[in-house]
């Protein structure tokens, strides 16, 4: 079949295929076309260039895939020219052909090559098994089959993948992958709409959408590939998969433009759609998916660095000996040179050699005979362990994620000991410490706060089954509800670790009417605030109403307008795809059981609503409150969301009728989970998005009806913008609206001037106000904006962006400008605040790991308030801990800020009696924390200030980055590791990580909600961040421990046979002369003594993984290389001496002045020393298995069998070495046996010794210490000291404060509430008389040095600077008081706090 | 088909991972292997463990090296150096001989009888036999009889490999160093009658059997010795050719003469000794070397003062565990001790420590 779809491929000749040597453009057209002759004119082409075309044809890759670096013929050389990059195999084939000069060779020289020949051919037979099974894998996607029109056929037929060449036409057809980066140009969908996967692309599992062709779209008949003769300009092939821009000229001479939308890239799947049509762009290696291909990265670890240290240290021992040896040979020979000694052998002219030469000659013998001590077969070994931990690590059933269904992945396979000696923990923390699912919580709308309070009870409840109703805190101040709301979310956050546990066991618990919420995920769940839903409904039925009026929004009041242009907002202002369960990629969801669609259905019917309220809640006991909640109201819409749908009040209205049921199980498919709790909680608000298409939107509401929103522009989201916008043709007013959704502290900064009245004012501090508020609360904060174009306006601006989209040279910079144009003069509608969830274990993870030693910084994209809670949630940030806040505007005040902070740190360490009444040194016993926002960090990683920063980030217990870009968190990184000389580990789980991630020692990769970006650049990859806790603790240790004492151990040991070699030099007139069998010497560390130790250093469990986990200071020994530190490797040195030194003068006593001849006497000695090692790597091994001691007889007894019949094999085969029959003979010999058994002994005795008495010492000392160390930190949580929470605010903000006159008026005052906070802490009484310094600690806050200096700071910022460290204090405060201690205090402090509340709210 | 395509090989460009197995769980193996749970035995070093295997080695250990200590002791062993360095020796004629041969007789008393076989060693002294040019210097297949390697020795054995174009039998620097003086044992009857009895040395049977019989032979052949060595020429420092080494037994001679295979095996130490010849006991009345004074005769030719070498000749009777040997002995008598020494040592710290500090076991 092959042979024959090849042969019809060939007829066709290569000019179809056309590429623009010029420019950076590549030109495509059809390959059914005959060859162009006439019709260059479209291309504006010469007959030279032509020509020229045609000769550089074949660089256009077909679409064939070929991974496999090396050919049958070139296999041989382009691997050893690869291997011989590793310096060490040059080094060993060097000594190898030494051997080949007769005058220094020490062994057979073909013997000598065999060792050096076995490593090569070992790692050349893995390079091929590799290269083969890349080979076996192209092979089989190079032969998967699609459809490509053939011209001879007139019909699509089947081909195999490789041979879809540039230009061709493929159909596809549903769940097809797509072959090769292909041009849409017709798709079964009505709206030429294509639906791809890209899974394995990105990992994203959320659908995107493709759109056939400006112009081909409209085609009336199926597509034709035969008509299609227009000629396609896009880019060269490059790897940036979000980007793509072409035009594609048309035979009129028309263009348009092509976009990402309109390609398919390879490796996506079809989905949702029958069947497609593409021409071929790129293929093969010029894929976006291949060029994308970079292959595994290699790292050394800090490990082999301190290895090929003490290599060099090795060879330079080497040299010293062999200068010795010569030296002495030299010395030797003059001293016997005249004497006529009848063991001197003269030169083979008879002439005597000259001691200088024979030096020269010694040294260069000597270097064979002492490369042992280089160990060859290190590299090898090494690997192998770090293969087979690396197995071990996948296979720990501990690491496996039942949730996901995934474990543990090593995607470096060289770097594994690096996880036990992490010092630096950088980690991101949306996905990361959070779970990334996003849930809706709070919003304001105009100014007005509505807190959700039943949402945030019933999330609250799924911790806490028992906790009792507690009465709706209904109407009055939002305010205090807010407060209440506030309380919540301090119980959501420390009872995070439950939380999982309650959500599986409450359903099964509960009485079957719960299966309405606890089955269905939370991101979907949202309960409706009741005002809101109240106000969402009037806007609707008045719309209803009104909606055949002129101008229908504009009866509304200002309020419920925006209360109504907010939901249109949020549920059209996203890139959300609707996808019904029908559709064949639905996956299998957990269906709302039988039982739930009775309750719901006995919930839309009125008679449920009418009933008694009593009779009815004691059937449904714990969420009674929800009903309870909206019977008050009068609200008889029972608006349950669930299973993420919400029911339309329909039942309630009778022109409506029940929607079908299929409509009600639509899915959402966002590209952030921010997107989809946002359509969510619309839907809540019965505001449910229910289609998307290219150019139009439509929305569910329960009285209007389907409102169909024509959709003119999508603005995408991007970071430097963070916002996006949609433009739409209102259906109702039609007007044209652009709704924008973004950070708030970009969208606040485009909204209408000041002017525009004091009403919009009061809104826009009133929303910053809960902005901030929420952002307090770890809330991920959004603002959402609405701009009414006018026609001319929106003329004008649309003619500029459309010269922006259809230009192909700086679209994306065009587009950008236009973006911005757009998004100016918002009207602001509100805000949102969506919780992100920890992730279970997280709080528990950091503590151990702090417990371990390591530092955690957090560097995050989010406000500094939302990343401070969440600091404080996953325990990151302590409340009795002390926090150094950095906010500078500018170069010198982040400088001076940092002298400050760094003096404040040091006089903190030198404390003084004196300062007590300082707020600042409260905290003494704990180490401060850093926190530093983006522009800040900025300042602060410059040169000049690098230094600094990091000086005071080291003396800090966390750190804390907000507003950091992925570069700073790179960066961050980068300084670390090489200025502190730190060993670094980075976390993250999305596409803003994977700087951080490939600049860090380690990168560790979480494959969550935000695709596979993370986890492809990342050496491994975990499921959730608890799982970081046994990688490093357990895994880390383990890896490292026995790694090191691995190559500690080949150094002994190689060390220690070569000492042997060259005491004897002192034996044989320094001639290189050597007793050990020449077999012996080469083979004797590949062969016999390496297995046991690659068995111990794959499973040695030097600490069992329970007490690793118990007690997480252990790790400790890992960050200081407690195991392999120059110490250790020079004691092994001298132990290796000293075992040699018995290992070869026991023998030499036993057989001194006897009849022995070299080889018999040297092969007890290769027996003893074999027995030496194995019974050192008993002393150093901890752990035996049964395969620690099968390797260990193996290895003695391979030993022996093979001397047996080496020495039996051949009598006269392998001068000069003589070893006929030698072990025969010496096991015949009682002294053989009496040596062996006492010089292993006696060798090993003073390192027994010393492992006894400091073992057990050791451990306790470190034990002790790690007592006393928490005896030092007791104090800091100890009653005694626990004082109220220091915070040390050092802000200097230039930003533009609309709200700051109000500020500087009312700042005064703002000391008041400050009082109260002090009465609130019981403590403070105690410390300091009340009478006298009531407000000591705000002012002595002022007192410190660093606010004495900055006397250039506007009082105005130092007002504010004041507000923020209330702020802080307050919220510290609140959190000291959900720790039980106060339960005692009156709840009147609470009132006081009420009030400053609602004092601080207006000038805010 | 196009279903199991995995994206990820492709990108990733490696080995490809399970394919296909989207519906397997990718839980792992919950295998004691796998799971690194293998029952294991953990030597932790503490007091328990490691003091009893000192006592242990100790009470091993002394009980043996005073077992050797007395069988070595039980070694009669008498060495007279010959070399005649000082002048009252009489072999210090023969430094610098005015007559070759020269031949001197040393006379020596045994104090006590010699029983059972008795050895008969030469000895030297700095004497490097080790040397790697030197152990290199010959050729084993020329010694194993080889025809091509007889005429033609190998290059190793230069500059001993020629001689006058002829090449030589058996070549290189060992063979051409081979130890050449005759020793003769006589027993002086007793102090009164100077009779001497000349003690019969055996001159076979001192080299390994696998060394005569499989690694040295000589060239094939039925004709003569001489015939068979006939285009090869005598090493230089050698006074007779090969197949001359033993005037008394033809099958002594050429390559399977054992003193020349004794000789080949080349000393592993500067200070050595090798068998020389036997005198098997004759029968179990008599001792094999009776109490008494004996003669030495040395016909002395081997040049050993140049380089500041001695010659000795011993006689020794073996044991189970070979010649004299005291070190093995004490060594086993000092680690035991030093061994059961440190037990003790250890034991009161340990003893100490534990009562000041309980803790220590809880510890890993």
């Amino acid at each position: 079949m092959q042979r024959e779809s090849e042969s019809t491929e060939e007829p066709e000749p290569p000019g179809r295929r056309r590429r623009r040597r010029e420019g950076r453009t590549r030109t495509v057209r059809s390959n059914l076309l005959p060859p162009p002759s006439a019709e260059d004119s479209v291309a504006g082409a010469t007959k030279g260039e032509r020509l020229q075309r045609l000769g550089c044809v074949q660089h256009v890759a077909d679409n064939r895939l070929k991974t496999t670096k090396y050919t049958l013929l070139s296999f041989l050389p382009k691997n050893l020219f690869e291997q011989f990059h590793r310096l060490a195999n040059v080094y060993f084939v060097f000594i190898a052909l030494l051997n080949f000069v007769p005058a220094v060779n020490a062994f057979q020289p073909g013997l000598a090559l065999a060792p050096v020949l076995f490593i090569l051919a070992v790692t050349a037979f893995k390079d091929l098994w590799e290269d083969y099974s890349r080979y076996r894998s192209d092979h089989e996607i190079n032969h998967l089959g699609c459809l490509v029109f053939s011209r001879e056929e007139k019909k699509y037929v089947n081909r195999f993948w490789k041979e879809i060449h540039v230009g061709d036409f493929v159909r596809l057809r549903c769940n097809e992958i797509i072959p090769a980066d292909i041009l849409l140009l017709s798709s079964s969908d009505p709206d030429g709409l294509c639906h791809i996967e890209t899974a394995n692309l990105d990992g994203e599992t959320n659908l995107k959408r493709r759109q056939v062709v400006r112009g081909f779209s409209e085609l009336v008949s199926e597509f034709n590939p035969l008509t299609f003769t227009s000629v396609i300009e896009c880019e060269k092939p490059n790897n940036d998969l979000t980007r793509f821009r072409g035009c594609i000229i048309h035979d009129n001479g028309k263009k348009a433009g092509l976009y990402k939308e309109n390609l398919l890239l390879r490796g996506c799947t079809i989905r949702n759609t029958e069947a497609v049509v593409g021409i071929v762009i790129y293929a093969g290696h010029e894929t976006k998916a291949l060029l994308n291909n970079s292959g595994p990265r290699y790292k050394r670890s800090q490990l082999e660095r301190q290895m090929n240290c003490d290599v060099l240290w090795c060879v330079l021992l080497l040299v010293c000996m062999s200068l010795f040896s010569a030296v002495g040979h030299g010395l030797w020979m003059q001293r016997y040179q005249d004497k006529k000694a009848l063991f001197d052998v003269p030169e083979s002219d008879g002439s005597s050699l000259s001691p200088v030469t024979a030096a020269v000659y010694s040294f260069l013998t000597m270097i064979i005979v002492l490369q042992v001590l280089i160990p060859i077969s290190l590299y090898v070994s090494i690997e192998i362990v770090k293969v087979c931990q690396v197995y071990f690590i996948n296979q720990d059933i501990e690491l496996y994620d039942e949730e996901t269904d995934s474990q543990l992945q090593c995607r470096a396979l060289n770097i594994t000991e690096d996880l036990g000696q992490i010092q630096y923990i950088f980690s991101d923390k949306t996905g990361t410490l959070t779970e990334n699912k996003m849930v809706f919580r709070r919003c304001t709308v105009s100014g007005i706060e509505y807190s959700h309070d039943a949402n945030a009870q019933r999330l609250a409840r799924y911790q806490e089954a028992d906790s009792e109703e507690e009465e709706v805190p209904r109407g009055g101040s939002s305010q205090r509800g807010s407060i209440g709301s506030h309380q919540s979310i301090r119980i959501l956050h420390r009872s995070q670790s439950t939380k999982s546990y309650c959500k599986k066991t409450l359903g099964s618990l509960l009485d079957p009417t719960h299966h309405v919420y606890p089955f269905s995920p939370q991101e979907k769940d949202i309960t409706p605030d009741p005002k809101l839903l109240e106000k969402v409904n009037e806007c609707d039925k008045y719309l209803a109403i009104s909606r055949h009026q002129e101008h229908p929004l504009a009866q509304l009041s200002p309020e419920l307008s925006d209360v109504f242009d907010f939901f249109i907002a949020l549920t059209i202002c996203n890139t959300v795809v609707v996808t019904s369960p029908d559709q064949p990629r639905q996956k299998a969801s957990h269906g709302v059981p039988p039982r739930a669609h009775d309750a719901l259905a006995l919930l839309r019917s009125p008679s449920v609503v009418s009933l008694p309220e009593g009779d009815f809640m004691s059937t449904l006991s714990n969420d009674s409150m929800l009903f309870r909640l909206e019977e008050r109201l009068g609200q008889p819409t029972p608006a349950i969301a669930s299973n993420g749908y919400s029911s339309p009040a329909d039942s309630w209205e009778p022109e409506y009728p029940q929607e079908p049921q299929p409509k009600q199980e639509l899915r959402f498919e966002a590209e952030s989970p921010d997107e989809a709790a946002l359509v969510y909680a619309a839907k809540a608000y019965n505001c449910a998005l229910v289609d998307r298409l290219h150019d139009q939107v439509s929305v569910e509401l329960p009285h209007l009806g389907r409102l169909t929103f024509e959709l003119l522009h999508t603005l995408g989201f991007d970071s430097i913008r963070k916002r996006m916008s949609v433009v739409i043709r209102h259906p109702l007013t039609d007007e044209i609206n652009v709704y924008t959704k973004g950070a708030d502290s970009v969208v606040m900064d485009l909204l209408l001037p000041c002017s525009s009245g004091q009403h919009q004012n009061k809104i826009r501090s009133k929303t910053q106000n809960y902005l901030n508020l929420y952002a307090m609360e770890g809330l991920r904060t959004l603002c959402i904006a609405k701009r009414v174009l006018s026609k001319e306006e929106y003329a004008c601006w649309l003619q500029s962006h459309l010269e922006a989209e259809s230009s192909v040279d700086n679209r994306e910079e065009l587009l950008f400008q236009s973006a911005i144009r757009l998004e100016t003069n918002l009207h602001l509608l509100g805000a949102t605040g969506i919780e992100d969830r920890l992730q279970d274990g997280v709080p528990e993870t950091i503590t151990k790991l702090r417990q371990a030693g390591l530092q955690i910084w957090v560097l995050t994209g989010d406000k500094q308030e939302t990343a401070i809670n969440i600091a404080y949630a996953c325990k990151l940030l302590d409340h009795d801990e002390e926090v150094i806040t950095l906010n500078a505007e500018s170069q010198e005040a982040c400088a001076a800020l940092l002298d400050q902070c760094l003096h404040h740190v040091q006089s903190r360490g030198s404390y003084t009696p004196e300062k007590t009444e300082s707020c600042v040194n409260v905290g003494f016993s704990s180490l401060p924390s850093l926190v530093i926002d983006g522009r800040s960090l900025a300042y602060a990683l410059d040169k000049n200030l690098e230094d600094k920063f990091l000086f005071l980030a080291k003396q800090c217990r966390s750190v804390l980055c907000c507003r950091s870009t992925p570069l700073q968190k790179s960066m961050v990184v980068k300084l670390v590791r090489s200025k502190l000389k730190a060993m670094t580990l980075a976390i993250g789980d999305g596409a803003n990580d994977v700087s951080m991630i490939q600049v860090a020692d380690v990168g560790v990769g979480i494959s969550g909600q935000e695709g596979m970006q993370a986890v492809m650049a990342s050496d491994f990859a975990v499921p959730r961040f608890r799982y970081l806790e046994r990688l490093l603790i357990v895994h880390g240790h383990w890896c490292y421990s026995r790694l090191a004492n691995m190559v500690l151990y080949f150094f002994y040991k190689n060390t220690m046979f070569v000492g042997l070699l060259f005491w004897f030099q002192f034996y044989c007139g320094f001639s290189a002369s050597a007793m050990i069998d020449q077999w012996y010497l080469i083979f004797f560390n590949l062969l016999f003594s390496s297995l046991p130790q690659l068995v111990t250093g794959v499973l040695d469990k030097n600490v069992p993984a329970h007490v690793l986990l118990l007690k997480p200071q252990l790790y400790k020994s890992g960050q200081n290389r407690e195991e392999y530190r120059p110490r250790a490797f020079w004691l092994n040195m001298v132990d290796a001496a000293f075992q040699s030194l018995i290992c070869f003068f026991i023998p030499y006593l036993a057989y001194y002045d006897s009849d022995v001849d070299m080889f018999t006497w040297g092969t007890p000695i290769t027996a003893i020393a074999l027995f030496t090692f194995l019974l050192h790597l008993g002393i150093e091994t901890k752990t035996w298995t049964w395969l620690n001691w099968t390797a260990c007889v193996f290895s003695i007894f391979l030993f022996f069998t093979v001397a047996l019949i080496y020495n039996a094999s051949c009598a006269t085969c392998y001068p000069p070495s003589n070893p006929y029959w030698t072990m025969q003979a010496l096991l015949g010999d009682p002294v053989f046996y009496l040596i062996c058994l006492i010089a292993p002994i006696t060798a090993l005795l003073p390192r027994w010794v010393l492992e006894f008495v400091s073992d057990p010492f050791e451990t306790l000392s470190k034990d002790c210490a790690s007592e006393a160390s928490q005896h030092t930190q007791q104090p800091s949580c100890s009653p005694k000291t626990n004082r109220e929470p220091s915070t040390v605010d050092i802000s200097v903000p230039l930003r533009e404060d609309t709200v700051l006159e109000d500020l500087g008026a009312q700042a005064p005052g703002s000391s008041r509430p400050d009082e109260a906070v002090l009465e609130a802490c019981p403590e403070n009484s105690k410390r300091k008389p009340t009478s006298s310094s009531q407000e000591a600690p705000l002012p002595s806050l002022f007192n410190l040095p660093s606010f004495s200096s900055l006397n250039w700071i506007s009082s105005l910022s130092l007002v504010s600077g004041l507000g923020s460290v209330l702020q802080l204090s307050r919220s510290s405060l609140q959190m000291d008081k959900q720790d039980g201690e106060f339960l005692s205090t009156p709840p009147q402090p609470d009132q006081d706090l009420h009030g400053l509340q609602g004092q601080a709210t207006d000038y805010f | 088909m196009a279903m199991n395509y995995n994206a990820k090989d492709e990108v990733d460009g490696g080995p490809p991972g399970a394919p296909g197995g989207t519906t397997k769980t990718r839980r792992p193996d919950n295998t004691a292997f796998k799971q690194q749970r293998l029952p294991a035995w953990q030597p932790f070093l503490t007091a328990g463990t490691v003091l009893p295997t000192f006592f242990i080695i100790g009470l091993i250990f002394i009980p043996i090296g005073i077992g050797i200590f007395v069988t070595s002791n039980n070694i009669r062993e008498i060495e007279i150096d010959y070399t005649g360095i000082e002048p009252s020796s009489p072999c210090n004629k023969c430094l610098s001989p005015v007559s070759t041969p020269c031949i001197c007789t040393i006379n020596f008393t045994l104090e006590k009888s010699f029983e059972g076989n008795v050895f008969m060693y030469y000895g030297l002294s700095n004497f490097y036999q080790n040397h790697r040019r030197y152990v290199k210097s010959r050729d084993d297949s020329q010694l194993n009889g080889d025809r091509s390697a007889l005429l033609n020795p190998s290059k190793e054995c230069e500059p001993y490999r020629r001689n006058e174009d002829k090449p030589i039998a058996p070549c290189g620097a060992i063979a051409n160093s081979m130890f050449n003086d005759t020793l003769e044992l006589f027993l002086v009857a007793n102090e009164s009658d100077p009779t001497l009895t000349l003690i019969p040395l055996k001159r076979k049977g001192i080299a390994w059997w696998t060394d005569k019989n499989v690694k040295f032979r000589n060239p094939p052949g039925t004709e003569s010795l001489k015939e068979r060595f006939k285009d090869t020429t005598n090493p230089v420092n050698w006074l007779k050719p090969v197949y001359e080494l033993d005037p008394e037994d033809e099958d002594n001679n050429g390559f399977i003469n054992e003193d020349f295979i004794v000789w080949m095996r080349t000393a592993a130490l500067p200070t050595f000794r090798k068998l020389y010849r036997l005198i098997e006991r004759k029968n179990d009345l008599h001792p094999t070397l009776p109490a008494g004074r004996y003669y030495l005769n040395i016909t002395y030719n081997y040049p050993v003062h140049s380089f500041d070498g001695r010659k000795r000749m011993i006689l020794s009777t073996v044991s189970w565990m070979g010649g004299k040997n005291p070190f093995l002995g004490i060594a086993y008598i000092t680690i035991g001790s030093i061994s059961f020494l440190l037990g003790v040592v250890l034991l009161v710290i340990n003893h100490k420590y534990r009562n000041s500090n309980n803790t220590a076991d809880i510890t890993i």
